[in-house]
């Protein structure tokens, strides 16, 4: 942050108070902070589960416990070390492509018919990188760049007829149901450490060409680069159907389906719901409605087992973050991050350092990825934007207190529920606007119209609100002075 | 062996007609996006995220200005009447801008808080303005032009010259270019003659230097956001003339605008320009299928059987960040030097 105060004018007397998001805190916040904060947290989805649903309820916990995980690895980045990664929708799209290619069951046809053409091209591409890795070892100068630019343009043109060809006969593979080579047909559970695996990988390249450029740069770097990502997962066909959607993705939890012919699932029913069964006497009545609390449980109880999974994510996550954190590496990183020139000084290899952040918080989100797609049971490119994926993440973190690993999680879980609410909320307000109007007027169709983007404003307002009043955020980052 | 003239002159008014003419109007549209965002970075020295719904704003409020001249009869005869309602829109926007910076950004200037928390308070500004535009207009496509389609249809145009290949240049296409050129004209001079451009450039250069030469720093943001908003209404409804008025469609915008600045070297209004149209023209000529291009020139035993295409049509955009890219590792001041974000 100080690099910022140079090219500036020296801060007068009166304008050092500046707190910048990553200021010491000096006055100490209160231990119940974060107790209370996640009390009240639970307190809301209670409510939502009593006044809504209980299936609403369950799944705001879901998302929101991916969005925490998600809220956590940018944190890394942003929270320790004070990289501005804009590029977090591009991570979460590759994890979620992770979850097709390793749980889906392969296209042995597509493979037949397109395989060796796949593999010679994945050839021609490390011939490429190989020949550009020699050249820039070998040569110097003009003559390098020359002779780099022509590989590229030679390999390019080698690569576009085998590709091409391959492409060509995979996508025509059945394209109503497959047209794509599928996946490894793993458990699906595997695809959330993969997820994080190839997120990683492609951090390591992002940061390699980034990294070295401050803050601002990296955040449109991110920004287009995270675009490209999902461009490309949109049109490749081929790896995962691109924008026609892989639908009917295994999963890591028991079908409603299944569970509603097991014994054992209706005797926990019985249990769960033994005082709504005890009231009914009728015995014919009583059997019809312990089979519509069966179908109904079998629901809950699936989200039920997604919320414990990701739980235990989670906390594995947020123990390694918050162990990381107090260590003697976390003091080095917020070391780095509040004053790089010092730090450097000291001997600490910055951009490496930046580089290991950025590759680790990435994986986190590929993680968090591929659970969300798991979740989902299906992988849709089309739905990735910049604004639900990057920069509501970073309104989690903010909000939450950067720097702070509960901080993010909290984060996580009060914005999700808040953008899922906004809407209803939304749809409240115009209701009441709306409620003595003509509803044969323009006007009124149109107010019906506001409630879905009203979630944006409120996002918004609460992003400023914060950077303004709470720039620490809910959860400070604590800062022990020995 | 060697083409003939006529077929010579069909693949040049081929290339024209599908590349020459819609990146040049493409580019205008991006080069005065490019220099909102370049004027606030050289002034404020903060990337604005907000800018691609700042645009968005500015054609709503165009579009309202349109709206309400039609229904009092009032049109501008061939031309768009969009063009008479530039003017109230542009007020209306640089009102908004002002405002924007006196509640969010003018609190973190006086703390002089890091750039990067300016970034962080234009994306809630990104998030409320789309919102706002949304409530306006809703999500639906918007067609807001009206007057004379085309300058030259394709027909008139086969018709004059007896050549295969038509021609086709709408109104809009040749309104962007000759409004572009008009205001950048106009945003130059000021720059360079006027005593408050020279202000700007000065405070732009050094801050320091400039306030202990009595520049008034409030006057000179308060400019640089009035030329911000012009621009960016322009720019946005300029774009939406052409290719119809979505919302989300000016998020993605500020990808390539974003690129346009820094390629040309951001802080640097010529660079805006140049990089405007450098990544209009190669995302247009990058996509474009050349088969029939190839198809005139080439005899016909040698006549290519695929498209000729470098990269899907899909991938317009990835193109701006593919050169992005190469500029950050190549070249990180851009081609115009200008200052590298740090």
């Amino acid at each position: 942050m100080t690099d910022a105060t140079i090219d500036r004018a020296p801060p007068t007397q009166a304008e050092e108070t500046e707190t910048p998001v990553h200021a010491i805190v000096e006055r100490r916040t209160s231990p119940w902070r974060a107790p209370i904060a996640f009390a009240f947290m639970g307190a809301a989805l209670i409510a939502t589960g009593m006044f809504q649903s209980p299936a609403v309820a369950l799944t705001i916990l879901n998302m929101s416990l991916v969005s925490a995980l998600m809220a956590m690895g940018l944190n890394l980045q942003w929270g320790y070390a004070g990289l501005f990664n804009a590029g977090v929708m591009g991570f979460a799209a590759l994890g979620g492509v992770s979850v097709v290619i390793v749980s889906h069951p392969p296209v042995m046809e597509a493979w037949s018919v397109g395989g060796r053409g796949l593999g010679l091209s994945l050839l021609i591409v490390l011939a490429i990188v190989a020949t550009i890795v020699f050249l820039r070892s070998a040569t110097r100068g003009r003559l390098r760049s020359f002779l780099i630019f022509a590989t590229v343009v030679a390999g390019y043109f080698a690569l576009r007829p085998v590709f091409g060809g391959a492409v060509g006969a995979i996508e025509s593979v059945d394209p109503a149901r497959t047209g794509f080579i599928g996946g490894l047909g793993l458990p699906v559970v595997f695809s959330w450490l993969a997820g994080g695996v190839v997120a990683a990988a492609v951090a390591w390249i992002i940061g390699k060409v980034a990294l070295g450029l401050r803050t601002d740069y990296l955040a449109i770097a991110t920004l287009g680069i995270s675009e490209i990502v999902v461009f490309v997962l949109k049109n490749e066909d081929w790896l995962a159907r691109g924008v026609k959607n892989v639908t009917g993705l295994p999963r890591p939890v028991p079908y409603e389906i299944e569970l509603q012919q097991e014994a054992w699932f209706a005797d926990l029913v019985e249990r769960v719901y033994a005082g709504p069964l005890a009231a009914i006497s009728d015995p014919a009545a009583r059997e019809s409605a312990k089979s519509q609390f069966i179908t109904e449980f079998s629901g809950y109880f699936v989200d039920i087992a997604y919320a414990g999974l990701f739980t235990i994510v989670l906390l594995i996550i947020l123990a390694l973050c918050v162990r990381a954190l107090n260590s003697p590496w976390g003091r080095m990183m917020r070391a780095i991050r509040d004053n790089e020139e010092a730090a450097a000084a000291m001997g600490k290899d910055v951009t490496r350092r930046h580089l290991q952040t950025f590759i680790l918080g990435s994986a986190i989100i590929g993680i968090a990825g591929a659970m969300m797609t798991t979740l989902d049971g299906q992988f849709t490119p089309g739905t990735y934007n910049p604004l639900r994926f990057t920069f509501l993440i970073w309104v989690m973190v903010i909000v939450g207190g950067s720097g702070n690993n509960l901080g993010a999680v909290l984060g996580g879980f009060l914005i999700w529920f808040t953008w899922v609410q906004a809407e209803p909320a939304g749809s409240f307000i115009v209701a009441q606007i709306t409620a003595n109007m003509d509803p044969t007027t323009d006007l009124y169709q149109h107010l019906q119209d506001i409630a879905a983007p009203f979630r944006l404003f409120v996002m918004g307002f609460v992003l400023l609100v914060f950077l303004r009043f709470s720039p620490k955020g809910i959860l400070p980052e604590k800062v022990r002075h020995s | 062996m060697f083409p003939e003239t006529v077929d010579i002159l069909n693949a040049l008014v081929l290339m024209t007609n599908f590349v020459f003419v819609p990146a040049l109007a493409y580019g205008s549209q991006l080069a005065l996006g490019a220099l909102g965002v370049t004027l606030v970075f050289g002034i404020l020295r903060f990337a604005n995220f907000s800018h691609g719904d700042l645009m968005a704003f500015g054609t709503t409020m165009v579009i309202l200005g349109t709206w309400a001249l039609q229904a009092n009869g009032i049109n501008a005869g061939p031309l768009p009447t969009a063009l008479i309602a530039f003017v109230p829109a542009i007020i209306v926007t640089a009102i908004a801008a002002i405002v924007i910076d006196r509640t969010v950004f003018t609190f973190y200037r006086k703390r002089r808080s890091a750039p990067v928390v300016l970034v962080i308070a234009s994306v809630g500004v990104m998030f409320m303005l789309s919102a706002i535009v949304r409530f306006i207009m809703g999500t639906d496509d918007r067609r807001f032009t009206d007057g004379e389609r085309f300058l030259i249809s394709a027909r008139d145009f086969r018709e004059m010259t007896g050549l295969d290949e038509g021609l086709a240049i709408q109104t809009t296409q040749a309104l962007t270019v000759v409004v572009a050129i008009v205001t950048v004209t106009i945003l130059f001079i000021f720059l360079r003659r006027s005593r408050t451009g020279k202000a700007m450039r000065a405070y732009s250069d050094n801050e320091d230097l400039a306030l202990l030469s009595g520049i008034n720093p409030d006057r000179v943001v308060l400019i640089t956001w009035i030329i911000a908003a012009t621009l960016a209404t322009i720019a946005g409804a300029l774009y939406g003339l052409d290719k119809g008025f979505r919302p989300f469609t000016y998020l993605q915008l500020l990808l390539p605008i974003f690129a346009a600045a820094i390629v040309g070297g951001i802080g640097q209004p010529i660079g805006a320009v140049v990089g405007g149209y450098i990544v209009a023209f190669s995302e247009v000529m990058l996509t474009y299928a050349y088969k029939r291009f190839l198809g005139h020139l080439l005899p016909e035993n040698l006549a290519p059987d695929g498209l000729v295409q470098l990269l899907g049509t899909d991938y317009k955009f990835a193109v701006s960040f593919i050169i992005l890219v190469v500029v950050l590792l190549i070249r990180p001041t851009g081609i115009f030097r200008g200052a590298v974000i740090k």
